[in-house]
């Protein structure tokens, strides 16, 4: 179960911050330092800018669109940082962590221009999508018919009505995981545990029907 | 929710690892994991559930990626 792992890592000690990142600390904290606020807000702005450039070329989106939700994402970014200023522990630069919520912010809201973006309702579950969702030929989905149909069976029969409907968006219909968490009003961790319990019962069901062997990669 | 090709990669998709360590914890410590990344470290090692998570999260992933970017060299 994911998260849930025996392994799962400890979490790194509290450190003392280096210097500069306590220089970020000290000029945050009331009374804030308009120079060190405004600093960050530029540091923030450019990472968001970049993170939004570097996903633009799977999103429908032009130059302003673009330029707006990295202002957004900033902004959001600066506030929740400013909220959980407490909250850093020192064990990575003070940069690294303030990056990690505007990357946040830009997944989000990215996430969201899906649906605005979403003009006409998404098809009804086509099956024969599943096929190209993994890169398969032509040749190579008449090879898998077999599997491909002990999967959809597997999808049909083994998982609970919220499985089904989570495994048909992301993987037939191709709804980004974040975009479809802002559907169903939960959170990404939700939904990756319900995929998760989704692929183990499908695999469970493709080794006991003998198209993959137990304990295989395969 | 991860890249795809082949009737391979579908197996491999349906694989599970309990290591896994989830988005949350994963999205938690991810700027820890990034700066031991850009120091050269093996963050597999020290991070073993959160390496298993990345592989098959494309969403995680994704904020990695944007992650090291921000936080590596310019």
């Amino acid at each position: 179960m994911p998260g849930l792992s025996s392994t799962r890592e400890l979490a790194p000690a509290t450190v003392t911050p280096d210097a500069s990142s306590t220089r970020w600390i000290d000029g945050l904290r009331p009374p804030r330092s308009p120079q060190v606020e405004t600093r960050l807000y530029e540091l923030l702005l450019r990472a968001a800018r970049s993170e939004v450039g570097r996903r633009a070329g799977r999103l429908r989106l032009a130059g302003p669109e673009l330029d707006d939700i990295a202002h957004q994402a900033a902004h959001d970014a600066m506030l929740a940082i400013l909220r959980k200023l407490d909250t850093f522990r020192g064990e990575s630069r003070f940069t690294t962590w303030a990056y990690k919520f505007v990357i946040f912010e830009v997944s989000g809201k990215v996430a969201r221009h899906f649906w605005f973006r979403a003009d006409e309702p998404l098809e009804a579950e086509h099956w024969g999508r599943l096929a190209d969702r993994f890169g398969l030929s032509p040749e190579e989905a008449a090879e898998s018919a077999d599997l491909l149909a002990a999967v959809r069976r597997a999808v049909e029969e083994e998982l609970t009505e919220r499985q089904r409907e989570v495994f048909v968006a992301l993987v037939i219909d191709g709804v980004p995981a974040d975009a479809l968490a802002q559907r169903l009003d939960t959170n990404r961790n939700a939904l990756y545990k319900t995929m998760f319990d989704a692929r183990r019962k499908i695999r469970r069901f493709l080794v006991a029907h003998g198209h993959v062997s137990q304990g295989t990669g395969g | 929710m991860t890249g795809r090709h082949g009737p391979d990669d579908l197996l491999r998709f349906l694989q599970t690892d309990d290591r896994d360590a989830g988005c949350e914890r994963t999205m938690e410590l991810l700027h820890v994991y990034v700066e031991s990344v850009l120091a050269g470290e093996d963050p597999e090692s020290r991070f073993p559930g959160i390496t298993v998570h990345l592989r098959n999260c494309g969403p995680c992933e994704e904020d990695f990626q944007g992650l090291l970017t921000a936080a590596g060299p310019r």
